[in-house]
């Protein structure tokens, strides 16, 4: 009995390990460890045994159906290993082929600097507020004190619907409808499409942007303009920026000046960008809100003083991305439009 | 505005440097455009005599000069022909330096040339400020001047020129002294205006002149003053130097004399050869109609009442303040001058400047404004600089015609206001520093600043001008900054603008790319994009003065502008484009407008590449269903001439029209010139923003299992998926969560005309786990109605 096991346990063993499939594992399953199986066949038969062997030849048996079924797990092991490698290697792609699908839009360069603009002056607490393209003359000129023969109000200089409508030449006009609005106190910004009587070239287009700033409120003073505004261009184009504020005129501002910004080509260090002056001239002009103004939208310009700030969203984002040509932004290539 | 550097140091003592005097003067409000030197590089040309002319052996056009430049003897081979023996010229010898060349020994045809004579031009001048006999030759010096002396020395060419952009409500710096009375406040430096006095008076002024007659409102003085025995000659060549420096071409002794004292105290003068006037009489009036003068420039231009003009008893004699008359022009012959100091309303003058497009250095003082009081003191100083060069003798005595004086104004200032609006403290004896070097007379009481503004200021008004004043010499550069006080607030966008914030980030997610183009269009694009002549959009405003036809008429649609840009994209060969653009249209209220426009914004998307008509109306369904905008109706639109009638939809939401979306019609794509398909759809955004819904409400996620049911059912070609899915959620109940159709089917295994639409519906309860039956039923109503109400016939799998 004891060398029909041995003998049943080399011949399983054997054909376990020679087993190329896992079908064929199953089958030695069955014929060894099946209800029928040959070892299970063997043990039926120890009734015949002795009282003594039964134990003995038991515990063999069962330390070689332990053994058959150790290998068979092994084999299992071994072979589902195999599959899966082959699956593996069987999968393998070229990883380096790019073949998207779906693109990201992209956003408008002047459009996308207007918003960021727009968002920094909401974290600084001020209201962002829209105004029509189409203007009274009143709006965009008289009350902004605009001399009534100014040759800004010219034919040549302003696109006229009517005598008394036109399309906005600045954003300002919105702070004057801010302020006859919500008066005093009030921190408003303004962006938006803005003409001129201007022939299209390199640096000037009949439609382009500004965005406008105004803070009213008592006490309000030059170095509070100045304060802001540092902010805002450290902001935009980095701590590093310097600023530089010169006395110049506008009619809706007194004092008003003009302010120069560290060459964003050069850092400071002048190069022919900036015609060696190491200044980006002109970005931005400001000033104390004139007393007239202010009464012209019945705000009291005893109690209150205010600043004003303006400044040209081009000329920003042509300086920003290093354009030379203005015609860029309004001829919508899409090569061009898929660059930001 | 050019100032000379050295013309400058007449008035004021300085040490510093044109870079150091240009960054001062930009600080205090005079931005500096350029430093120009006037030196262009010229090295080794110095002053020398002709000693003999000779002609070129071997040349007719060349001749052989002998010359001395001291250390020296040179043979220089010249073509040029306005040389006399004798004549001071400048040599640049070999070795020479000129703008863009170096003179080397050269062989005029057997000749050996050590050196060449130059010409202004050569030296660097530009042509503008050459006077006419030196246009074409070599330039010949006024008189003596020390053989071999460097040319740079004589010329001046070692000054600069600071060049100024003047703002429009300084034209009292459109001037030296104008500019030297700034140099002087913002450096501390004292001012020495010129002291005018006039030698030798004789005669006098009626014996010449029979009176000055104003007839017109808009000459608000004229001032003038004779010279007799006029000698026309060149004028001295410091005076010609500081014109062409100036960039004023000098002309003759007399004119030369007027314009160096427009440039220098900013009056345009004007001197008439009195012997031309008719009636020996000046009279200012406003032109008549069809009136005509022939200007300096020799151009003949018809008048109109709008133009003042100086006439004599018959005639026209001068535009004034804009340019003087051929007929009464300074000659060499010309014996007796008439001198006008005189000042206009500046409207006039800009309006016929404007006109004729003359732009004079007189117009563009003029039409600035200028002190009316200056004009006796220029023509004191014309007559002056006359007699000290000895141009003339001067007449006794003059003719003033001045109504209304100008006088100073009167202005006070609160230094706690000054300090409060600069945010800083600048004491009151700095501020009556500043302002009277500024020549703005000023004392305080105790309380307020007093200040006696001069009448050369015709910008300051009110204290806010004064603070100006007193600010810009502190130097805005010296203020120090501080962070905004007061109550905080809150920085907010309006919904509108959020909104469009964030279809544009969806957008952008989809893949669009966003564009921008012109409020303005052309009339002719509502006819590209076949709208019949009855269209409302047709009903748009026209501009008054279009830059041209292609931006005279602001749009009432998105679509023509989109469709161009994909054209051009197109045609420069991109295979694919996807765009959008938010922008307003403008809606009149009634034409010809008599108030303002709606402003209505429309949302356009176009795309063209490998797409179809359900990529687009996929891409605005995701970007309204993002907004909160779920469920929106489509009818078919036949009608709209842009569209393709079989592939263009309505848009509903809520009922509401919202917009089109389909493909543009084969007609369309030829006038824009387009060979492949393209989509577009243009919404309300103004009707969108009232619909959306941002705020989101969080749905349990689902407890019990769900039960799909796939349904087929065949029906007719032109019944639409629409109508088969209006049918299905009408009996889908609250247990129907999803319907999907995954199979559109035509082919052999059906009729011609007939299509199998296959569907499947997901049920499922948030209460409960479904029953066959209470599904099944549902399913069975859904049939029942499909077959009912568009013939639909159930398909068996």
């Amino acid at each position: 009995m004891r060398e029909k096991l041995q003998e049943l346990r080399e011949l399983a063993i054997n054909s376990i390990n020679n087993v190329i499939e896992l079908t064929e594992l199953e089958n030695l399953r069955v014929k060894y460890l099946g209800k029928k199986g040959e070892l299970t066949q063997v043990l039926k038969g120890m009734g015949k045994l002795s009282e003594e062997e039964r134990p003995v030849i038991g515990q063999v048996a069962n330390e070689i159906r332990v053994e058959i079924e150790e290998a068979m797990n092994k084999v299992k092991e071994n072979l589902k290993n195999k599959t899966l490698t082959e699956k593996l290697t069987k999968e393998k792609i070229d990883i380096t082929v790019t073949n998207r699908v779906k693109k990201l839009g992209h956003r408008h360069p002047l459009l996308a600097t207007i918003e960021e603009l727009e968002d920094l002056f909401i974290s600084m607490g001020f209201k962002v507020l829209p105004g029509p393209e189409i203007e009274n003359v009143k709006n965009n000129f008289d009350d902004l004190n605009s001399p009534d023969n100014h040759p800004s109000r010219d034919l040549s200089d302003t696109f006229y619907i009517t005598e008394d409508i036109l399309l906005r030449t600045h954003t300002s006009p919105v702070q004057i409808r801010a302020m006859k609005e919500y008066g005093a106190p009030l921190r408003m910004v303004s962006a938006g499409r803005t003409f001129r009587f201007d022939d299209v070239d390199d640096t000037h287009s009949p439609m382009f942007h500004q965005i406008e700033g105004l803070v009213v409120d008592e006490k309000i003073s030059m170095a509070n303009l100045k304060y802001t505004l540092d902010v805002f261009i450290k902001e935009l184009f980095g701590k590093d920026m310097k600023t530089r504020y010169r006395p110049h005129h506008f009619p809706f501002t007194e004092p008003s000046a003009e302010v120069d910004v560290t060459c964003l080509s050069c850092r400071g260090e002048g190069c022919p960008v900036c015609n060696y002056t190491g200044w980006s001239m002109e970005l931005l002009g400001c000033g104390m809100v004139h007393p007239q103004v202010l009464e012209n939208c019945g705000i009291d310009s005893e109690k209150y003083t205010g600043f004003a700030f303006g400044m040209g969203v081009d000329r920003i984002t042509m300086v920003k991305y290093g354009l030379k040509d203005i015609r860029l932004l309004f001829d919508n290539d899409n090569r061009f439009l898929e660059q930001f | 505005m050019l100032l000379p550097v050295k013309w400058l140091k007449d008035y004021i003592k300085t040490q510093k440097s044109s870079r150091e005097l240009a960054d001062g003067l930009t600080l205090s409000g005079s931005h500096v455009e350029s430093i120009i030197s006037l030196n262009p590089g010229i090295e080794n040309v110095v002053v020398g005599k002709i000693l003999s002319l000779e002609d070129h052996p071997n040349a007719d056009k060349l001749i052989i000069c002998k010359v001395d430049v001291g250390a020296e003897k040179l043979i220089i081979v010249t073509g040029a022909k306005n040389l006399k023996t004798g004549d001071y010229i400048p040599v640049a010898k070999v070795g020479a330096k000129l703008p863009g060349k170096e003179i080397g020994l050269t062989d005029f045809r057997g000749v050996d040339s050590y050196g060449m004579l130059c010409s202004l031009k050569e030296l660097g001048f530009t042509d503008s400020v050459i006077p006419k006999e030196f246009k074409d030759g070599i330039y010949i010096f006024d008189k003596e001047y020390e053989l071999g002396l460097d040319i740079k020395d004589v010329l001046g060419l070692n000054d600069q020129v600071i060049e100024f952009e003047i703002t429009p409500n300084r034209p009292d710096c459109l001037s030296i002294i104008g500019m030297a009375r700034e140099t002087a406040a913002t450096f501390g430096y004292k001012l020495e205006e010129p002291s005018i006095k006039i030698e030798t008076e004789v005669d006098d002024i009626y014996d010449y002149a029979n009176g000055i007659e104003i007839q017109t409102d808009n000459c608000i003085r004229y001032y003038s003053r004779v010279i007799k025995d006029v000698k026309i000659g060149k004028s001295p060549l410091w005076m010609q130097q500081r014109l062409m420096e100036a960039g004023v071409r000098p002309i003759s002794n007399i004119v030369d004399v007027t314009n160096f004292v427009m440039l220098e105290y900013g009056e345009p003068l004007h001197a008439f050869d009195l012997d031309n006037l008719q009636g020996k009489k000046i009279i200012v009036r406003q032109a008549i109609k069809g009136e005509k003068l022939t200007t300096l420039d020799g151009e003949e231009r018809i008048l109109d009442p709008k133009d003042i003009i100086i006439a004599d008893v018959n005639n026209p004699i001068g535009l004034a303040g804009v340019m003087g008359g051929l007929h009464s022009e300074i000659t060499d012959e010309t014996k007796t001058v008439l001198l006008e100091g005189a000042n206009f309303n500046s409207r006039n003058i800009r309006m016929t400047s404007k006109k004729f497009s003359l732009r004079t250095e007189a117009s563009t003082r003029f039409e600035k404004g200028i002190d009316p009081n200056l004009g006796e003191i220029a023509v004191e100083r014309v007559c002056q600089l006359i007699e000290q060069i000895g141009a003339g003798r001067i007449v006794k005595n003059h003719i003033d015609v001045y109504n209304k004086k100008a006088q100073p104004k009167h202005i006070t200032l609160r230094p706690e206001r000054a300090n409060m609006i600069l945010g800083v403290e600048i004491s009151i004896e700095d501020m009556l520093k500043s302002l009277n070097n500024l020549g703005l007379k000023s004392s305080f009481d105790g309380k307020l600043i007093h200040t006696k503004v001069p009448t050369y200021r015709l910008d300051i008004d009110i204290e806010a001008d004064l603070i100006e004043e007193v600010g810009r010499l502190y130097g805005f550069h010296n203020i120090e900054s501080r962070p905004l006080l007061g109550a905080l607030t809150r920085g907010e966008k309006p919904y509108k603008i959020v909104l469009e914030d964030r279809v544009k980030t969806i957008l952008q997610g989809l893949g669009l790319n966003e564009v921008m183009t012109y409020s303005f269009i052309s009339p002719k694009a509502y006819d590209k994009i076949n709208l019949s002549e009855t269209d409302s959009l047709r009903k748009y405003i026209k501009l008054i003065n279009p830059l041209g036809e292609d931006y005279s008429s602001m749009r009432t649609t998105l679509v023509p502008n989109m469709l161009d840009l994909l054209a051009r994209n197109f045609n420069r060969g991109i295979e694919s484009m996807y765009a959008f653009e938010i922008g307003n249209t403008f809606i009149p209220k009634s034409l010809p407008i008599t108030e303002l426009p709606d402003e209505n914004k429309k949302l356009c998307l176009g795309i063209f590449g490998e797409t179809d008509f359900y990529e687009i109306k996929d891409i605005v369904e995701n970007c309204l269903y993002r907004l909160g905008m779920d469920i929106i109706q489509y009818e078919r639109e036949e009608n709209n001439p842009t569209f393709h009638p079989g592939r263009t939809a309505r848009l509903f939401y809520k009922g509401e029209d919202v917009g089109i979306i389909g493909e543009i019609h084969p007609l369309v794509m030829e006038n824009y010139d387009i060979k492949t398909r393209v989509y577009i759809a243009e919404l309300d955004f103004g009707k969108i923003v009232g619909f959306t819904n941002l705020e989101i409400k969080y749905t349990p996620l689902p407890k019990y299992p769900a039960m799909t049911r796939d349904i087929a059912v065949v029906v007719k070609e032109e019944v639409m998926v629409g109508d088969i899915e209006k049918i299905i959620l009408k009996h889908g109940s609250e247990i129907l969560e999803n319907v999907r159709l995954f199979d559109i089917y035509r082919g052999n295994q059906l009729q011609e005309g007939l299509k199998s639409v296959a569907y499947s519906i997901t049920y499922r309860s948030h209460e409960r786990t479904l029953t066959d039956d209470e599904v099944n039923e549902v399913q069975d109503n859904i049939i029942k109605d499909l077959e009912t109400s568009i013939g639909a016939k159930l398909r068996s799998f």
